[in-house]
């Protein structure tokens, strides 16, 4: 079977339509699935709920789909430096559900591996824990968290083999590996994809079992929220 | 004199141990990587996904892909590793991660931290410093004594929204040092910023402590 599409329109292709679901990759700008979102954009389907640790900037990442009003709701743990973003939610048109970072990767895990609800520690006594179930475990209180099952995963990953195993590069990973199990079909995108044979299978982070689709987004220009540097010492 | 931003940092620096694993928050906490004592092997955590932070790196090896928790690019060392953010949050929820440093907005006396929302400003989202104080093994708290306002930040309740209960084992402030035992105990104070009195700190704080200076 074929897992490899000629472009992200293509790749999404029987895949979109409104108020879905999509479970995305990235930590702020890094690893964010850039090439599917744009053609989500372009496809105009709206009412969606994004599950994402961020909302990308003013016009990049899923900030893209903001300024389109196509996404109705947020499930994230930060959502800073973005205007549009503030606009629309204090204006009331914009849904959030704020989530511990580490409890909304864990959610996406868990969703991934068939695992409905699990119980942590994170958020006990504070206003994410209200309203839902509490239970004891050896004298300590642990509050009830949901895993995700999203209808769509897009991740962006840096290399593939063309059998859908996948590697991510450095701080890349992030939220790309847990949103990859989450989903109903998973749509990867990545910067170069390589005959089987090519990767060592010892070093895929993300088996191809999880990979439902794939294309070759390259050349990126990736870019950085924060660059800082520090001075090259003299020779 | 009180202490100023990095003199706070170097204090919070003196409770690093040799071996230690470390995750350190935004601002203040940021610097406490500049005061690692010699000598004593300390790995740093960023939440997004990276064992062993480096330094900035140089203009030339700027890379989009190796940042950190507050989204600036750093660079490796050879001790490094990478991993997913469910693998991250394992490892701090687990219990894993010796020591975190953080801001606050409001301590309480029983250890109570607020540090993610005002109602009625701009909510940002809490990121990970929920799954911070629930599971690293010891939260230092490095804060201005007061507000702008100059009202006690360290107090008997939190009136903004709590990030923990009963978390907190450290704070310290531009003026004093608190600690304490366990969570059922009360902070003690320990150490004043030179120049600085009990009488002072006792003025501007409003919780509850026990003197052991």
């Amino acid at each position: 079977m074929k897992k490899i599409y000629e472009s992200a329109e293509a790749a999404l292709d029987g895949l979109l339509e409104d108020g879905l679901l999509i479970a995305a990759g990235g930590f702020g700008l890094c690893g964010i699935p850039e090439r599917l979102l744009d053609a989500i954009k372009a496809s105009g389907v709206k009412d969606l709920t994004f599950v994402s640790n961020n909302a990308g900037i003013d016009n990049e990442g899923i900030g893209k789909l903001l300024r389109t009003r196509q996404v109705k709701k947020m499930i994230s743990s930060y959502v800073g430096e973005n205007k549009e973003f503030e606009r629309q939610y204090l204006a009331g048109e914009l849904e959030v559900e704020f989530c511990p970072q580490g409890t909304l990767a864990e959610r996406m895990r868990a969703g991934g591996a068939g695992i409905p609800g699990f119980y942590t520690k994170t958020g006990v006594g504070t206003v994410v824990a209200e309203g839902k179930e509490h239970k004891d475990f050896d004298g300590e209180t642990y509050v009830m968290e949901r895993g995700i099952f999203a209808d769509l995963s897009i991740v962006k990953g840096w290399k593939a083999d063309e059998a859908g195993n996948l590697m991510f590069r450095k701080t890349a990973r992030n939220f790309n590996l847990p949103a990859a199990t989450c989903g109903k079909v998973c749509v990867a995108e990545v910067e170069e994809i390589v005959p089987v044979g090519e990767l060592d299978p010892d070093c895929i982070h993300l088996p191809a079992v999880y990979v439902n689709r794939l294309i070759c987004g390259a050349p990126y220009d990736k870019k950085i929220e924060f660059v800082t540097t520090r001075e090259r010492e003299e020779a | 004199m009180a202490w100023d931003r990095n003199q706070m940092a170097q204090r919070a620096a003196k409770e690093l141990e040799d071996g230690y694993y470390v995750n350190l928050g935004i601002g203040i906490p940021t610097l406490v990587a500049n005061y690692i004592p010699e000598g004593k092997e300390v790995t740093l955590q960023s939440e997004n996904g990276m064992l062993g932070i480096g330094p900035f790196p140089y203009p030339d090896e700027v890379d989009a892909d190796l940042i950190n928790a507050g989204k600036q690019t750093i660079s490796e060392l050879d001790r490094s590793s990478y991993f997913d953010s469910a693998q991250s949050f394992a490892m701090i929820r687990g219990g894993h991660i010796d020591l975190t440093v953080l801001g606050a907005m409001e301590v309480s006396e029983g250890g109570d931290i607020a540090n993610w929302m005002i109602p009625g400003k701009m909510i940002k989202g809490m990121g990970g410093a929920m799954d911070l104080v629930a599971g690293v093994k010891k939260i230092i708290v490095v804060m201005e004594h007061v507000s702008k306002n100059g009202d006690a930040k360290f107090k008997p309740q939190c009136d903004l929204p709590l990030t923990g209960q009963n978390v907190v084992d450290m704070i310290i402030t531009d003026l004093a040092v608190f600690r304490r035992k366990d969570h059922d105990s009360k902070f003690e104070l320990i150490e004043l910023a030179p120049g600085v009195t009990q009488e002072e700190v006792a003025e501007k704080t409003t919780a509850s402590y026990d003197v052991a200076l």
